[in-house]
């Protein structure tokens, strides 16, 4: 149990994993499926802390790497225009559409703007009654209220230069879709403690009833992740599938039945397209009837956009935990954060990026060599220049 | 963005009839929107997600979270400079060398983070 010793609590960090590597007889696959929780185990080597039998498998939950390229393309569009001020989190600058990526739409000439919060964007809008002004509705059950929030009130306040580009998804039919894949060796979840903060955990005992399948809530701060992996494991030794909350302080069963009641109001579920996965059905939301007028896609008429994704990209492998993001031939040669091929190495929540940051020593001088073949895009091109730093030693590797 | 910090309610006001409050994470103070926890009180933490507070939170559970955050530097990520961390992260020049025109309200927005 070396650096353990950074734990914020050691001693109860010992306890749990003495627990967990008492109980574990057989080999079992567990699934995080928050990204925030992805880089928490990466970050405090947990998975390495763990017995060998336990192997924790990352999902998709990163609502950065898992939008879609399409809409990616149709963002780029939108902050393209004149008379857009387009407004966004700080953690889309960088991912890449085709070709470019809002950063450099921003250094073009472009009017892009990062906002804290929906409500910046707002703000923004009322100030400048002669722009259009965009926001960049993107995330997962955490995000949306949020947004919904703020198109709810740009309807109230009779704000009418104010659209929303969105593309809202959803925890539950992603852990269905996983489920269903022949290849799935997913044996348990750990869902996101946020999302469940708003959702509660309503939707999950059926999903674990059905799939005979463990889901216990579970926040992202190390013994989090430790109380997690502990209650998951004494269920699938005990052949139990029952939900059960390990973050009680932070979710409560029924959620924020004020933030359900405006998602419900302001958006409907519809049918997403998850980057690098494809369309999953109900996996999103979209904005209701009475809320159209405020959706950007139709305002600025770039529903026609669809893009192909990059076969070279397997980030969609690594979103449905087919693939650890080191076994990816791209990983750390063609495929670093100063020149990602895809959004998993480019958001600070996505798993390619956590390895990458957390784990250099795993990239060897064979692969490297066996895998220098891909040419570059002239974005790998035009980045070469200021090529990514040597391999430093991992903090927790 | 995926980031959920506890905060502590300084202040609570309205504006544009919409129930809004200073919210003070560890140091840095933002302007939080309660519709979703309308009876969340000062004094009180809670998990604030994009500048609206989503869950109470007890105040040893916020305290210890948002040391870890600091050590860990997160909070730094979640309300430092975007564009200077998307250019680092990138390689790429910054600050924009043709920033005459729209540096206005975007760093009015920006500058509503203020350290204590």
């Amino acid at each position: 149990m070396k650096y353990i010793d950074e734990f914020q609590d050691p001693d109860l960090a010992r306890r749990l994993l003495d627990d967990i590597h008492s109980t574990v007889t057989r080999p079992w696959a567990l699934m995080e499926v928050c990204g925030g929780q992805t880089h928490t185990i990466i970050r405090h080597g947990i998975d390495q802390l763990l017995p060998d039998l336990v192997e924790l498998i990352h999902g998709p939950g990163c609502p950065v790497c898992v939008t879609p390229l399409e809409v990616i393309d149709k963002a780029l569009e939108i902050a393209s225009r004149p008379d857009v001020i387009f407004c966004s989190f700080g953690d889309m600058l960088r991912v890449p559409g085709t070709g470019r990526d809002l950063f450099q739409v921003r250094s073009e000439g472009g009017d892009v703007r990062v906002v804290y919060s929906p409500l910046d964007a707002l703000k923004i809008a009322q100030q400048n009654p002669r722009n259009e002004v965009v926001f960049f509705g993107i995330g997962f059950e955490t995000t949306a209220p949020p947004n919904a929030m703020t198109v709810y009130q740009a309807k109230k306040l009779g704000i009418r230069n104010f659209s929303l580009l969105v593309s809202h998804v959803r925890v539950p039919p992603a852990i269905e879709a996983i489920m269903q894949s022949p290849s799935c060796r997913v044996q348990a979840f750990l869902a996101a403690g946020h999302v469940c903060s708003v959702m509660g955990t309503g939707e999950y005992p059926e999903l674990a009833a059905r799939h005979r399948v463990p889901i216990v809530v579970t926040g992202f701060e190390p013994l989090d992740i430790l109380e997690g992996v502990r209650r998951a494991v004494h269920q699938l030794e005990r052949g139990e599938h029952t939900v059960d909350n390990a973050y009680a302080r932070a979710v409560r069963p029924e959620g924020n039945p004020a933030a359900l009641a405006m998602l419900g109001d302001v958006f409907e579920v519809t049918d997403r397209a998850w980057r690098g996965i494809g369309v999953i059905p109900d996996s999103g939301w979209r904005l209701s009837a009475r809320y159209r007028d405020f959706d950007a896609e139709h305002r600025f008429s770039v529903t026609g956009i669809n893009t192909r994704e990059p076969a070279e990209c397997r980030s969609g492998e690594v979103l449905q935990g087919l693939l650890k993001p080191h076994e990816c031939e791209a990983f750390g040669t063609t495929c670093t954060p100063r020149n990602p091929l895809g959004a998993t190495m480019v958001s600070s929540e996505g798993a390619c990026a956590a390895y990458y940051l957390y784990r250099r020593l795993e990239i060897t001088p064979t692969r490297t060599a066996r895998t220098a073949a891909p040419a570059p895009t002239a974005r790998t091109a035009e980045r070469t220049a200021t090529a990514d730093a040597p391999l430093e030693a991992s903090p927790v590797a | 963005m995926c980031l959920a910090v506890p905060g502590r309610v300084i202040d609570i006001g309205e504006k544009d009839g919409t129930r809004m409050a200073t919210v003070d994470f560890g140091g840095v103070v933002k302007e939080v929107c309660l519709e979703y926890l309308p009876d969340l009180q000062v004094g009180e933490y809670a998990i604030v997600h994009v500048g609206f507070a989503l869950q109470r939170l007890d105040e040893e559970s916020a305290k210890q979270t948002l040391e870890l955050f600091a050590e860990l530097g997160m909070l730094q990520e979640e309300f430092g400079d975007p564009w200077e961390q998307a250019a680092q992260a990138g390689g790429a020049p910054w600050p924009f060398t043709d920033d005459s025109d729209d540096s206005d309200d975007s760093d009015d927005v920006a500058q509503e983070a203020t350290r204590q």
